[in-house]
């Protein structure tokens, strides 16, 4: 993984935390809430046949009819039929801990903060931050917590947002523009800041975050639901299919003349085993984690939904700078114009970026040591600085009656015809193939010699970008490279960083409208964005992830907010969809193609006696037990344990995720077909057979 | 097994393949309104049907239209032949005088609850039959009551698969066709040609065609024979065609005048499969991939082949209680002949017997050119489970089609998810409402077939019951033990998957029978068909879904082996329990030489 793809992952916990596990444990019982049971009808089922095997034990064991060993069997029985519903729960809760976890930490950190609230003319009261409405203005001074969301109105300070980000360099807040939303709980370090509150108390970011992160209002996202109804109605199949074995077992019986009609201990135990409780039982631990893992990327996702749309993603929108290229352009050769040398051309253009502290401006410095100048200190110079404006797009410096500039092609040409020189053919035509070549060029000139020559600065593509572009192409996800740059540059940059497609000279207008394209044509798009511009191509695209240093606007937009506020990240929550889409499918699958082994254990374990030529031998039907399981008990016994186990087993995996590498629909349909469809069916035959081998060495069951 | 048998039935496979592609060419032109060939002699016809039924033609239905009109038009034919079944004492065409004072010794009366049966088996294309053609009905009974709907209830089925390949075909679209033009259409442009130069054909190898009486013979040894006539061959070939499998006949097509010719019989075989299989390439063409086609036809395929090696291995392996005897029963010496003959035709032998079996199965036809009950158990077991996967082996007219993209929607949704994406079918969202009626779809079948079999195994009637007169309901059973199990276990199979074949060895003319195989049959068609159209409405108005390689794609070898899995899991595992009851148990005790 690439190093600034690594640094965005915070230090996570462990996956069994001793701490998130004893709570887990504990919750696993509380859980047990018929009400909460009922939300999922695969576990309802199991709690109801738990109830009936319960009470129909105690029953027998008060009324003494049964045998010491009858009764250790169905005793074992109603046990692990228990332990079913309280592995189920337990990997649930173990979903729920860390997230629960980590909202403890952000309620504790909150502290009680009392804000400075101003009234009508001058005067300020105190009130509790809890009693902020919606438009009230405050101020907040150095060293105090920001009481509530809002918008800057006046003043600018350094903000410390570690409370959110996790990330204690300080960042800029100030009135008007992109970088004028604040949150409740960050902290002024310096100066001071007047805030209008944006939001009613309880609907602050950090309550928000804190429900989010504790899934308290977890909603079920439409493919669980739809998944979820598969379950029901599968679950419905077998209840179906076993209710009937009965009469038919019945039918058996009276015409085979041997043999007994199962009783509800047996029944239950295929039905459980029938029913997927596997994966009925993960399902919503499945659902939670992934939430989960999209929080440690710093990401906060609004809602599962967004999570999973993130899977079906066909086109990712990308901007250029800072996600695609390193945020900032190089200067990485100077080309004089004739009869000028490259020495001199190095000279001007460093004597004219000298003050210029953009990193444009310090790569021109640095690349102009290479040519045998040395930094020069400004104060040896009778030098006037003329800083960039939008007007002129040009900079420079005036030094002893020479003026020097540098800056846009077209501007610096202007420039020079006006002071009644000319443009030397040749620079235009560098400036045309630096500009073909996806470069910027900036020319530089002087009042005496005109043009002197270009420099050539350069987009940097951050390393490995073009590796995890061919790897989602592979995926079938379309990138598109949002820049404000003209065709020419665009063209560049996106062969050299290998995405499929991009938009030059965008505006927030073109960007709606690609967005609105790609829908129409059956693509699902995700994007970034920080600007209020930015806000209805977020709210129109199905993934938007917000960034954290983006306006207000933008953030409520987007259905995620990235607090790192690092673009590339989209690219992560993709993954993640996808890994919480496949984690469903494999455990439904391996659920389902489980059953095939249970039938073989429990269908002779009922069947095994009917049709018998003696009452002492074995019927017919025992031939089916072909994992050569050691009684009926053993049998039924084995296969209920081994359900139960198994869920516990495949916690990790869905917590976790199964394991994702990006390759072709075909091919990782393929692999997981074979893995947990053919796995399905195999594994569970070794592994009822050694239980069934445990129990009998443990004498739990009878021997035949 | 013998040469001649396989390459018989591979000579079946390539004829499939050969018309697979025209017929499902032609039946896109037909279904899509497109001009065909027949349009100078047929387009009239159209035209003046549309006219006399007040029907505008060009209007396009909602599902929930779609679906009422399928119903009022199912409900007032099943009114229709109703009426005209109890009447037909006192209607014409009727030389033998059923149901009125004139009728034969063996004449059977049709009572209320017989006639109710009888018209919800023909409108419901199952042909299930708890009497006796010749024994029973008129020639207007078996024309107009009987007849009639193996056409229109063939017609329809084509309709409602149609309509939901519309679902999958249209995007942002409100309707899904218009039932009355899909009706007429696909009666009058696929049925009719096709049934008549089969009727003619049919014809030409000797099955009758006629409105005489019955023929009074002497046998050689001095018996007296009525020897039944009818205008059997204008029924045969809709009897086929249209997967209703309804014999005019009592032994159907194992009787020399419904199928006298090896030739006739492959005819016969053929016309089971080619609307089917013809439909499964109109899918393809309608959605713009013909692969997508092709993928459901190879699937089918391979689940068909699948069946014919099971039965025919098994009945050429036969009975080893015979063999025992010292009976020789190899095939290696006495070829087509060896094996299991019980119940077969000397005229077909082992392979077509056992083709034959299957291919009737697969469909929803439900004819039959032997007997199976007289299968060895696991061969008689093929039939039993060709049914209760769903009859989407190719299935019946429509029925299959349909039933096999509501397989096709359960795996996408089951295994589509492990690409890490939405599960999306031929460019469709596969979301809730199509998982909850697919799911739908499904539990109607396990719950019919399972909770009838459930109740006619322990139903304990009083003897001489106006319900029963046998008394319990599993004294109807002529075999004891588990092959009895599988007699009642086979008719609400049957009844349920609108197949309308027989296990036989169970006698079924009782109210309860009549009452419980009706209501299977009733839920086996229209709360099946119903879930369907509705998936068609939903699907229809999505929009498209752009294919790219992260898709799940739906026309490889992945996906024909996990369709299959699914199919086989689903059913197996909704009904294994029931089977290792009937015919796995009955296997067992076989081969220790307990028989019934």
């Amino acid at each position: 993984m690439e190093p600034e793809i690594a640094t965005t992952k915070k230090k996570s916990r462990p996956l069994f935390d001793p701490q998130i596990v004893r709570r887990a444990l504990k919750d696993s019982f509380i859980k047990m809430n018929p009400a909460k049971l009922a939300k999922n009808p695969v576990m309802f089922v199991v709690g109801v046949g738990c109830l009936l095997t319960t009470f129909l034990w105690i029953r027998n064991l008060v009324s003494g009819t049964c045998t010491p060993q009858t009764l250790l069997f169905q005793g074992q029985i109603t046990l692990w039929l228990w332990f079913t519903v309280l592995f189920s729960n337990f990997a649930e809760a173990m979903a729920e801990g860390r997230g629960k976890a980590q909202a403890e930490t952000l309620r504790r950190g909150r502290k009680e903060a009392m804000a400075r609230r101003l009234l009508d003319g001058d005067s300020e009261e105190m009130v509790a931050a809890t009693a902020l409405k919606k438009n009230d203005i405050v101020l907040v001074k150095a060293g105090e917590i920001i009481p509530s969301d809002g918008e800057v109105i006046e003043g600018i300070a350094t903000v410390n947002e570690s409370a959110i980000t996790g990330e204690s360099a300080p960042v800029i807040r100030e009135s008007g523009g992109d970088r004028s939303a604040v949150t409740g709980g960050t902290t002024v370090l310096s100066d001071w800041l007047k805030i209008r509150i944006s939001v009613d108390p309880g609907e602050t970011f950090m309550d928000r975050m804190i429900a989010l992160v504790e899934g308290a209002q977890r909603q079920k996202t439409p493919n669980e639901i739809a998944l979820d109804i598969l379950l029901a109605g599968l679950t419905i199949v077998f209840v179906i299919a076993v209710a009937t074995l009965l009469p038919f077992a019945t039918y058996a019986v009276r015409a085979g003349g041997s043999g007994q009609v199962p009783d509800i201990f047996s029944l239950v135990s295929l039905l459980v085993c029938l029913i997927p409780t596997t994966i009925g039982g993960l399902l919503s631990a499945i659902g939670i984690a992934g939430m989960d893992r999209v929080l440690q990327h710093n990401v906060l996702a609004m809602s599962g939904k967004a999570v999973e749309a993130a899977g079906d993603v066909d086109t990712l929108l990308l901007d250029k700078t800072g996600t695609i290229t390193l945020g900032n352009r190089q200067a990485v050769e100077f080309i004089a114009a004739p009869n000028v040398s490259a020495q001199e051309l190095a000279d001007a253009a460093q004597m004219s970026s000298l003050s210029d502290e953009t990193p444009e401006g310090r790569s021109i410095v640095v690349l102009a040591k290479g040519y045998g100048l040395r930094e020069r200190a400004l104060s040896n110079q009778d030098a006037e600085f003329i800083p960039f404006s939008a007007n002129t797009r040009m900079s420079g410096v005036n030094l002893n009656g020479t003026q020097i500039r540098k800056g846009a092609a077209d501007a610096v040409y202007k420039y020079v015809r006006e002071t009644g020189l000319t443009v030397p053919v040749e620079v235009e035509k560098e400036v045309t193939r630096i500009a073909q070549a996806g470069g910027t060029p900036l020319a530089v000139a002087d009042n005496k010699r005109g043009a002197l020559g270009v420099i050539y600065l350069k987009d940097v593509v951050k390393g490995g970008m073009k590796e995890r572009f061919l790897q989602l192409h592979a995926m079938g996800i379309r990138t598109i490279m949002i820049t404000g740059d003209n065709p020419l540059t665009a063209a560049a940059i996106a062969t050299e960083a290998g995405v499929d497609d991009f938009l030059a000279e965008a505006t927030p207008e073109l960007k709606m409208q690609l967005i609105q394209k790609e829908q129409a044509g059956g693509r699902l798009v995700a994007m970034t964005g920080d600007g209020t511009n930015d806000a209805p191509a977020l709210a129109a695209a199905d993934v938007g992830v917000a960034m954290n240093s983006g306006t207000q606007a933008a953030k409520e937009a987007g259905n995620m907010i990235d607090l790192d506020s690092n673009p590339t990240k989209l690219i992560e929550v993709v993954e993640i969809g996808k890994q919480l889409l496949m984690t469903r499918g494999a455990l439904t699958t391996f659920s389902i193609a489980n059953d095939v082994a249970k039938y073989f254990a429990i269908l002779p374990a009922v069947f095994g006696s009917m049709y018998a030529a003696s009452a002492a031998a074995h019927g017919p039907l025992w031939a089916l037990n072909i994992m050569r399981l050691h009684s009926p008990e053993s049998a039924i016994l084995s296969a209920v344990i081994f359900n139960a186990l198994i869920i516990v087993c495949l916690i990790p995996l869905a917590l976790r995720g199964v394991p994702y590498k990006p390759m072709t629909g075909a091919a990782l349909l393929q692999r997981n077909f074979l893995v947990y469809g053919l796995g399905g069916i195999i594994i569970p035959f070794p592994g009822i057979w050694l239980i069934d081998n445990l129990i009998v060495v443990l004498h739990l069951a009878p021997m035949s | 097994m013998t040469g001649i048998g396989w390459l018989q039935i591979l000579l079946f496979v390539v004829a499939l393949v050969a018309i697979t592609k025209p017929l499902g060419t032609y039946m896109k032109r037909v279904m899509e309104g497109e001009s065909t060939p027949l349009d100078a002699i047929l387009k009239p016809l159209e035209t003046v049907l549309y006219r006399a039924g007040g029907i505008d033609e060009k209007a396009d239905m909602p599902w929930t239209q779609y679906a009422f009109c399928m119903l009022a038009f199912s409900v007032v034919t099943l009114l229709f032949s109703y009426g005209l079944l109890r009447l037909q004492g006192v209607l014409p065409f009727n030389p033998m005088g059923f149901s009125t004072a004139q009728a034969p010794g063996y004449g059977t009366a049709i009572t209320p609850d017989l006639a109710f049966n009888t018209a919800v088996s023909f409108t419901s294309n199952t042909n299930w039959q708890a009497y006796s053609g010749e024994s029973t009905m008129s020639y207007l009974s078996q024309m107009l009551a009987l007849a009639f709907h193996n056409w229109v209830s063939a017609a329809a089925g084509i309709s409602v698969a149609v309509a939901m390949i519309r679902g999958f075909s249209r995007y942002s679209a409100a309707g899904i066709g218009n039932f009355w033009k899909d009706l007429v259409r696909s009666t009058l442009y696929i049925l009719l040609p096709l049934s008549l130069v089969a009727a003619l054909f049919m014809v030409s190898q000797g099955v009758v065609q006629n409105l005489s009486p019955y023929v009074q013979a002497t046998t050689i040894e001095g018996a007296q024979q009525t020897i039944p006539q009818g205008p059997i061959a204008s029924q045969e070939c809709i009897k086929m065609l249209g997967t209703n499998g309804g014999g005019f006949l009592n032994a159907n097509s194992a009787h020399p005048f419904e199928n006298p010719t090896p030739l006739c019989n492959f005819v016969q075989m053929l016309l089971i499969f080619i609307i089917p299989a013809g439909l499964a390439y109109t899918f393809g063409l309608m959605v713009n991939d013909t692969r997508q086609g092709w993928a459901l036809f190879t699937a089918m395929t391979i689940l068909f082949m699948a069946g014919v090696i099971a039965c025919y291995g098994f009945e050429a392996a036969g009975n080893p209680n015979i063999a025992a005897l010292k009976v020789d029963t190899s095939t290696s010496h006495l070829g087509d002949l060896g094996g299991n003959q019980e119940g077969k035709e000397l005229r077909f032998g082992l392979a077509n017997s056992a083709l034959f079996a299957v291919i009737t199965t697969d469909a929803s036809c439900g004819a039959v050119n032997a007997m199976h009950d007289s299968f060895t158990p696991l061969g008689g077991l093929v039939p039993l489970l060709n049914i209760q996967l769903g009859e989407l082996i190719f299935g019946g007219v429509g029925a299959g089609l349909y039933g096999i993209l509501i397989f096709a929607i359960l795996t996408v949704f089951i295994a589509g998810l492990m690409v890490g994406r939405t599960p999306e079918y031929v460019g469709k969202k596969i979301e809730k409402k199509e998982v909850k009626m697919a799911m739908l779809f499904v539990l109607v079948a396990a719950f019919s077939v399972l909770g009838f079999t459930a109740l006619g195994a322990v139903l304990n009637l009083p003897a001489g019951s106006l319900w029963n007169t046998a008394g319990a309901t599993y004294n109807n059973v002529n075999n004891n033990g588990a092959h009895g199990f599988s007699e009642i276990f086979y008719a609400f199979t049957s009844a349920t998957g609108n197949n309308g074949s027989a296990f036989a060895g169970i006698t079924v003319n009782t109210p309860f029978y009549n009452l419980t195989l009706g209501l299977a049959m009733l839920m086996g068609r229209f709360f099946m068909q119903i879930p369907v159209l509705a998936i068609a409405g939903s699907l229809s108005t999505k929009k498209y879904i752009h294919t790219t390689s992260g898709t799940f794609p739906t026309d490889g070898i992945v996906f024909i082996v996990l369709l299959i899995s699914v199919i086989i899991i689903v059913g197996a595992l909704t009904f294994f329990p029931g089977l290792t009851l009937g015919p796995i148990v009955e296997h067992f005790l076989m081969h220790a030489g307990r028989l019934y």
